[in-house]
């Protein structure tokens, strides 16, 4: 019988034997971690514990080990491990700070970095007066507080979400927040990780705590072995492409089966990165040897016997046998081919070798409208004007060597204009040590410095109004790479492919 | 935060599901250092060409928002709710929120409350044909009521305490300092500090 079944039984005889009415279940999973019958009897509080270990999953085991207090009927407060900061959503958290009196209280587990509306070119003097004055405020801000900074020009400046990796300052186990939706990224190390809103900044930097309402626990189970020229990114848009936008809304999920245990880091953290868009708060993976041969010797991974250390507490986490999840979801990644949006959203999308589907909704009447395409068009028939390759998702170092090896010897499409944008100062350099940058520009690419670039458009890089682009990014929203631009979402390889043909088409024929 | 129990006032119908940030506020206008000022850009792209719902005479002061499921999915900036309140509106009701934004409009302020789809169509419906008709989204009775209806919702029991008693969530943590400082010293010694 599962616990969760024991525990409802209980409640039910206690609810038989007359001792209590309005009985609500509640499991206190904190600590020694029992399950808890509660409710009244006639006004007076009573609270039966119940005696059995409760199997966890790993959301729940990442949850427990940050609490710092928990209370009947009100959000746990949780422990923040690390806070990612940008230019963005924080000038506003700052200044309440200030208004109020308040200091930051952890500096030393805060980050900060521009990337939002840096400039991939020409450093901060071509950044608008507006953008310019958003990131000297953050610079005031940090020197003030004592936060670390890494600004625009520094070795180490970039997306947030591929910088915290790349430094091993996300590390299994750990509670990360940003106020970035995408910061879900950092799950794949085994760490929950999850964006706030600017309030909640203004909060964690006073508090280093974040009061949280408990979630559910979602599984999707994806096995099998993925064809070539299907990547992660497939795998996730394929994923949305069932559930739609908003299945995963107040849940954690974690990613898990043999297709994810044979993903690199990168390929991990591109699925994770994508879980806000069918609605998850979170998304994970348990870690492994992948995840600890990633980290080891990192700017800021544990040492020497503190090495040992973490990694038999990180060896620990990983969903127990019998742990119950709300709900699982099964993929088979064999059966998975290369994926392209066609709408407005995430889930507006098909493998390459569809068409776009007859409209089903209004939303989708208004995507097609919005993208210019009819009902019945072959995906691999659209012709596009520009191609992004960058962003959180998809512009770590494995992304560009995707794309790479497909341009090699090729020559962007003469009605294409492309743009590699490297998610981070780092990954620049080390695609340049191999010469990555010379296939690209030889090829017709720009090669750009790091930040978010056309992901949002808020620097210089956007679309132009009716322009249609190919991009390794997470969002296809009206508008998102510039005003009345189209955006196709699809994989590095996919988004190469699409600058040497001019055209949507599937990678595979070039393979 | 100053509380909120009760707003009364006219509805102005968005009938779209999954209305995402970047189109209630656009991310050209996120360069502020500000908290306020965002009104005049809410749904900047769809008000461009003219016409736009929330901008016909008949809904001109509308307090409530109606609108299709997935309200507010994509980004986490805030700057979504300060812009619907900026421009005028004190409560949003839609079938479904993306959850980041919910929190976002509690921290606002904003009353945000979900009902079923059925009872979000009447209102949509309702407004559209009636603009002059009048709701009351009432947070303490835990219902929306108009002229012949009366819709009970469910709110978070936390989030509605502290809309109510217009609480500072920060000195509501800071309360808990010393359980705070008690986790922190035991947390383990290799979690990274960053330097
Ligand atoms: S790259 Fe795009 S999705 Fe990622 S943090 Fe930047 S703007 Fe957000």
């Amino acid at each position: 019988m599962s616990e969760a079944n024991k525990a409802q039984e209980s409640k039910e005889e206690y609810e038989r034997a007359g001792r209590t009415s309005h009985v609500e279940l509640e499991y206190y999973r904190s600590g020694r971690a029992v399950g808890c019958v509660s409710g009244t009897n006639f006004g007076r509080r009573v609270c039966v514990e119940l005696s059995f270990p409760m199997p966890k999953t790993l959301a729940q085991k990442l949850w427990d080990s940050h609490v710092v207090r928990v209370a009947p009927g009100e959000p746990d407060l949780l422990y923040v491990d690390l806070h990612l900061v940008h230019e963005v959503t924080s000038p506003q958290a700052f200044e309440g700070l200030r208004l109020s009196g308040r200091r930051v209280r952890r500096p030393d587990l805060s980050l900060a970095t521009m990337d939002h509306n840096v400039p991939t070119q020409g450093g901060v003097r071509a950044a608008d007066d507006l953008s310019r004055r958003q990131m000297e405020t953050l610079a005031e801000n940090c020197r003030r507080e004592g936060i670390p900074l890494y600004q625009i020009g520094s070795r180490r400046q970039g997306i947030v979400h591929v910088i915290g990796p790349e430094l091993g300052l996300t590390q299994p186990g750990m509670l990360i927040v940003c106020g970035d939706s995408h910061t879900s990224t950092h799950g794949a190390f085994g760490a929950l990780a999850f964006g706030i809103g600017t309030s909640e900044v203004e909060l964690v930097l006073a508090t280093q705590c974040l009061p949280q309402k408990r979630l559910g626990d979602l599984a999707v189970t994806i096995s099998g072995e993925l064809p070539l020229g299907v990547t992660a990114k497939d795998i996730v848009l394929g994923l949305i492409g069932r559930t739609g936008t908003s299945l995963g809304q107040g849940h954690l999920v974690e990613y898990r089966g043999s297709t994810i245990k044979g993903l690199s880091m990168e390929g991990r953290m591109t699925i994770c990165n994508m879980s806000i868009e069918w609605g998850a708060k979170a998304g994970m993976v348990a870690p492994d040897e992948t995840t600890f041969k990633y980290l080891e010797g990192r700017p800021s991974a544990p040492k020497g016997e503190a090495w040992e250390s973490a990694l038999e507490y990180w060896r620990s986490l990983a969903t127990d046998p019998e742990a119950p999840f709300d709900a699982e979801i099964s993929i088979d990644a064999s059966q998975l081919e290369p994926h392209v949006t066609w709408g407005t959203n995430p889930g507006q999308v098909a493998p390459v070798t569809g068409r776009v589907p007859q409209p089903r909704s209004d939303t989708d009447e208004r995507a097609l409208k919005y993208m210019d395409l009819l009902a019945g068009t072959a995906l691999a028939d659209i012709a596009i004007d520009r191609v992004f390759i960058g962003s959180c998702t998809n512009a770590r170092l494995e992304d560009l060597r995707a794309a790479a090896q497909v341009i090699k010897g090729r020559h962007v499409h003469p009605k294409v204009r492309a743009m590699v944008v490297p998610g981070s100062t780092s990954v620049k350099r080390a695609a340049e040590d191999e010469g990555l940058d010379l296939v690209f520009k030889a090829a017709g690419f720009e090669w750009r410095n790091a930040g978010c670039s056309m992901c949002l458009g808020m620097n210089p890089d956007i679309l132009a109004p009716g322009e249609r682009c190919a991009s390794t990014s997470n969002r296809n929203f009206e508008g998102r790479q510039g005003s009345g631009g189209r955006t196709h979402l699809m994989s590095p390889p996919m988004a190469a492919a699409a600058a040497v043909t001019g055209h949507v088409v599937d990678v595979r024929e070039l393979l | 935060m100053e509380p909120v129990s009760r707003v009364s006032g006219r509805m102005a119908p968005l009938d779209r599901a999954d209305v995402d940030t970047d189109q209630i506020i656009p991310k050209q206008f996120l360069k502020r250092i500000e908290r306020t000022g965002y009104g005049p850009f809410l749904f900047f792209d769809w008000r461009a060409p003219g016409d736009f719902v929330l901008d016909r005479p008949e809904h001109a002061g509308a307090a409530v928002l109606v609108t299709g499921a997935n309200f507010g999915c994509g980004s986490s900036r805030e700057h979504a709710p300060w812009a619907l309140r900026d421009f005028g509106f004190k409560a949003i009701i839609s079938p479904s929120f993306a959850d980041i934004f919910l929190a976002n409009c509690y921290k606002t302020g904003l009353l945000a409350v979900t009902l079923p789809e059925r009872q979000v169509r009447h209102l949509i419906d309702l407004a559209s044909e009636d603009p002059s008709a009048q709701v009351t989204v009432d947070l303490e009775k835990q219902e929306v009521r108009g002229e012949g209806f009366a819709y009970r919702f469910e709110i978070d029991a936390f989030a509605r305490e502290c809309l109510l008693g217009g609480l500072d969530e920060i000195g509501l943590v800071e309360r808990h300092k010393s359980a705070i400082a008690a986790y922190e010293a035991g947390r383990a010694t290799w979690l990274p500090a960053v330097k």
